[in-house]
């Protein structure tokens, strides 16, 4: 069963991005989707988009920046599989794994 | 019947594509304007950088195909203006009329001839 | 009639396209016509249009290269940019508004690549507006699953000890690579310096000049 992420420290955490596809403006991309990867560095707290792009106001936030290689993403047709993403997702995208 | 996996149009990472354009175009004054008012109404609280985007994404993958960056830029600043109550339809509608009257080029057309 | 001081030579010398004088289309109807109801409503005025329009071209990747030459030649500094690249750019004196900047720095054996693959984020607060092909549809889908294909498309081929790290701008961080200081520059002050830094090796798309 997946766990939520703790508000603790979370450096070098390994976390999967929720695979989830809802049809709206959000900043996880597609391609991320349902990967590994770990927890490069916390950056704080930020108003979550998703609510600003429907003028709401918006809660704040967890956002990280999560390391992804490029084995986990494109498997054997990496270009070069230790090459690395670094993207930055919210909180409530991320699993603990 | 149809179907999709849920990717949106413009979430493009990973996907197949050919070889980079390289080539790059100086920017126009109506350009420049298109820029300055997304930075202005946006600091002033008519609209976040996030309304922007989702109603770029809500204009869909032919949009991004057949217009320019700022032709999508102006139509997003606008929708969002529009739905932050900023002006009318009926407003925009005629003063866009009133502005093509004034002449059949950009320069023609500003209000100051 | 007061001359729009915008009509002469863009920021890179080139005349601006002749616009002024081409068939007016929708979109320009619909920019004149929104600025103009923006003014009429007293949302902006047209001092600020202006005043707005003169800072975005202020901005341009000098502004960059300037951070860059600096973090070469002035180690605390350095330490200070990869801790705090927002705190820096602002501690040389540069207007960067709320940006969340993130220098990554290239070296030995790592290169940094920054893409927005969702649409076109980039730290144009301090290096201006970015070049078309970084919003075109073939960076934003390659960048992240071929970057050395892409790289080099655009001259740029690393030896094999080279890990390549691309940065996808997904939320509310920009990116600036901090390119690696090319041999044979000890003699050069900073203004020389900052002289070889572009704008592409700031986007990890290039790498500095040599100097001559």
């Amino acid at each position: 069963m997946a766990r939520p992420m703790a508000r603790r420290s979370v450096m070098a955490e390994r976390v999967r991005v929720k695979a989830m596809m809802p049809p709206g403006h959000v900043r996880a991309p597609a391609y991320l989707r349902g990967k590994t990867g770990i927890i490069e560095r916390a950056l704080g707290t930020f108003g979550n988009p998703e609510q600003l792009a429907y003028g709401h106001a918006a809660e704040k936030k967890q956002l990280y920046r999560v390391r992804f290689t490029m084995a986990e993403l494109w498997g054997d047709g990496a270009e070069t599989p230790e090459d690395t993403v670094d993207a930055e997702i919210y909180d409530h995208w991320l699993e603990k794994v | 019947m149809s179907d999709t996996d849920g990717r949106r149009w413009h979430d493009m990472g990973g996907q197949s594509a050919g070889e980079i354009p390289q080539e790059g175009h100086d920017f126009a004054l109506w350009e420049k304007r298109v820029d300055a008012l997304m930075v202005l109404c946006g600091g002033k609280g008519l609209f976040t950088v996030d309304g922007l985007r989702r109603a770029l994404e809500d204009m869909g993958e032919d949009a991004f195909e057949k217009h320019s960056y700022y032709e999508r830029w102006i139509a997003s600043v606008n929708q969002n203006l529009i739905e932050a109550g900023t002006y009318s339809l009926e407003e925009l509608g005629r003063k866009m009329d009133e502005v093509a009257d004034r002449g059949a080029t950009y320069g023609a057309a500003q209000r100051d001839g | 009639m007061p001359h729009d001081h915008h009509d002469h030579l863009s920021p890179s010398g080139h005349p601006y396209r002749p616009d002024n004088d081409g068939p007016l289309t929708y979109w320009q109807r619909m920019e004149i016509a929104v600025r103009e109801l923006l003014i009429e409503k007293g949302v902006v005025t047209p001092a600020e249009i202006s005043t707005q329009i003169d800072a975005m071209d202020a901005r341009s990747p000098a502004n960059g290269a300037a951070v860059v030459a600096r973090a070469w030649t002035d180690p605390e500094f350095k330490s200070r940019l990869l801790a705090d690249a927002s705190a820096a750019s602002r501690e040389m004196g540069f207007d960067i508004g709320p940006l969340n900047l993130i220098a990554v720095e290239n070296t030995d054996t790592v290169h940094n690549l920054i893409v927005c693959t969702l649409c076109s984020c980039y730290p144009r607060n301090l290096l201006g507006l970015p070049p078309d092909w970084y919003k075109t549809r073939e960076y934003r889908s390659r960048a992240v699953r071929e970057p050395r294909a892409v790289l080099r498309e655009f001259g740029v081929t690393l030896p094999d000890n080279v890990q390549v790290r691309v940065h996808d701008s997904t939320a509310d961080m920009r990116y600036i690579v901090l390119p690696a200081r090319p041999d044979g520059t000890d003699q050069l002050d900073q203004g020389a310096l900052a002289e070889l830094v572009t704008r592409d090796s700031m986007i990890g798309m290039g790498l500095p000049r040599k100097p001559l």
